[in-house]
């Protein structure tokens, strides 16, 4: 595939020897919004640290915009892909929410040496996820969820392709979630390839083209999130639940998978026409 | 005083954290009985947590700071109640997993056993109740390990698991299920359910609130640190303020009011069940599609 930003060949990788997290992985990444789905320890967060750069292949090749993450370093890869953490504690340390996110612009560009450019970056990333006025802040005197948009914008400043997500949505509350689904919009909207590891099957269903179900440590199915998603059996088995909404079409006996109440008012009503 | 039947009683709580300009809990009124599960809703920094601390004694007893009005539960004030004594009556799982584990202990089972030996239970008895939660929890195989070494989902279910052996009377859940996988969630509220079953009274904040719904009894709703509804969760998420609030609703009830969909006492639907029987009714009334695609 041409157009493949990411390439992932024969991927095996284990933190110990011969305990394989990850098992003989082949797929491809273009710039379709994917989420990726998976039990907890299904191997999702060592993946995408793997695309990051963060771990290496035990075994299998990965590519990054025609790169081979084991002819780079994680500092070149930066420039490309940004990961943000599920956890911010794991990736703030500044003492300012401003200086939090200069630090990336700061480092991938020392070439430049342009502060001016790393602070323009920054105000941009944070005017994104609407901080912009909380600069001169103490990142830990943001709440949690403002914590995790502030290392979002710490990625966004680094202005990479690809921009992954490690749950999102945990610990953020209806309204937070809707906001960062607006936000992901945006990046799209922006040309960012944006990978999401999820539990929200709901957030899932509304914001991702493609959904690629992770189970123990091997892709279980992968494609189309409608067509995922109305695959009972893999979500099943995955320790995953269909998103509310497709729950609901099938309690009915829907012949679509609805995954917006949009979709599901208009299945609803031809539905109802069939019937009558 | 409240009757016997009333566990918890509040009135008009406030509290300020020790240099925080505005207060976090302003003048909440409520009571809750024995037995009762109540869900607790909010945006994030509506006081929930805060909440939880007050119920717990962590205020004043560990954040300081300023707090009038009265909490009792058993009719006893909370705040000067004797530790040993509170800690027997409430047991709190924390937000963040990482923040409840001791970090003390170098095994799943010593860390679980900690709350216990505090408590001074009789060894068989210890053993027994321990062995009992880590199955509960399907940790039973993780005994051996370091806390630090579990996922998120486990270090969530092992937090859970060594507040409950400790069989409190009022069991109390911060966003308990907010690492958990779909099937980790429902196991935890299916455990919530068994917990209710047993007479514990149960709190729990929630954000999923599909879920929520199917479990308590009523909601508490508390926006910028005042309580704006307690009620059962149809009359909580039918009113029209609560989108304004930015508090979110089940997807279901969202769903009936783009579609015009009440129940027949008037309410908009807030569970799953609910929502599939409306809209089955729906299909075999011949109503016209005008009628509900409002």
């Amino acid at each position: 595939m041409v157009d493949a930003i990411i390439k992932v060949d024969g991927l095996w990788f284990a933190y110990k020897e011969d305990e394989y997290v990850l098992q003989n992985i082949d797929i491809q990444f273009d710039d379709k919004p994917t989420a990726i789905v998976g039990q907890n320890g299904a191997g999702k967060t060592t993946f995408v640290k793997v695309l990051k750069g963060l771990l290496k292949p035990s075994k299998g090749d990965v590519w990054i915009a025609g790169t081979n993450t084991k002819e780079t370093t994680v500092a070149q890869l930066s420039k490309i892909i940004g990961l943000v953490f599920q956890n911010p504690s794991d990736q703030m340390f500044k003492s300012k929410v401003i200086d939090e996110v200069m630090f990336g612009p700061l480092n991938i560009w020392k070439d430049k040496k342009d502060k001016n450019f790393a602070y323009e970056q920054s105000i941009k990333a944070l005017k994104i996820v609407e901080l912009d006025n909380r600069l001169e802040e103490h990142p830990y005197d943001l709440t949690l969820s403002e914590r995790k948009l502030l290392c979002l914008a710490s990625i966004i400043a680094m202005d990479p392709k690809i921009i992954i997500l490690d749950e999102p949505t945990i610990a953020q509350d209806r309204f937070s979630t809707r906001k960062l689904a607006e936000i992901i919009k945006e990046l799209i909207k922006d040309g960012k390839v944006i990978l999401t590891i999820t539990h929200d099957m709901d957030f899932v269903a509304e914001n991702f083209e493609r959904t690629v179900i992770f189970y123990q440590g091997r892709v279980l199915d992968d494609g189309p999130t409608e067509k995922v998603l109305s695959n009972e059996e893999n979500v099943v088995t995955a320790h995953l639940e269909l998103p509310n909404l497709v729950k609901l079409a099938k309690a009915l006996d829907f012949k679509t998978t609805p995954l917006t109440i949009d979709d599901f008012v208009e299945g609803f009503s031809t539905y109802k026409k069939a019937e009558g | 005083m409240g009757d016997v039947s009333t566990k918890i009683s509040i009135e008009h709580l406030t509290y300020k954290y020790p240099f925080a300009k505005n207060v976090s809990l302003e003048d909440i009124t409520l009571s809750i009985d024995a037995g009762q599960s109540i869900g607790i809703i909010g945006r994030n920094g509506a006081g929930k947590s805060t909440l939880c601390y007050v119920l717990s004694g962590l205020i004043p007893r560990f954040f300081h700071g300023k707090i009038t009005g009265k909490v009792t539960i058993d009719g006893e004030d909370v705040p000067t109640m004797p530790l040993e004594k509170l800690i027997r009556k409430v047991g709190l799982v924390l937000q963040n997993p990482f923040s409840q584990i001791s970090g003390a202990k170098m095994t799943v089972y010593e860390e679980v056993a900690f709350g216990l030996e505090n408590l001074g239970i009789e060894k068989d008895e210890m053993h027994e109740r321990i062995d009992t939660v880590l199955r509960q929890f399907d940790l039973y195989k993780k005994k051996d390990e370091n806390p630090f070494e579990l996922s998120g989902g486990q270090l969530q279910r092992l937090a859970i698991a060594s507040v409950l052996v400790l069989k409190p009377e009022i069991l109390i859940l911060d966003e308990p299920t907010s690492q958990l996988d779909p099937r980790g969630t429902t196991e935890v509220f299916e455990t919530i359910s068994q917990l209710k079953t047993l007479g514990i009274t149960i709190l729990i904040v929630e954000h999923k609130f599909e879920k929520l719904v199917e479990y308590v009894d009523k909601i508490a709703l508390l926006h910028e640190g005042k309580l704006l509804g307690y009620d059962t969760a149809e009359h909580i998420f039918s009113t029209s303020e609560i989108e304004t609030y930015g508090v979110g609703q089940p997807i279901y009830t969202a769903l009936c009011k783009r579609m015009g969909l009440k129940k027949a006492n008037g309410y908009y639907p807030v569970s799953f069940g609910e929502t599939v029987a409306l809209l089955n009714g729906l299909k075999g009334s011949g109503m016209d599609r005008r009628t509900y695609n409002g």
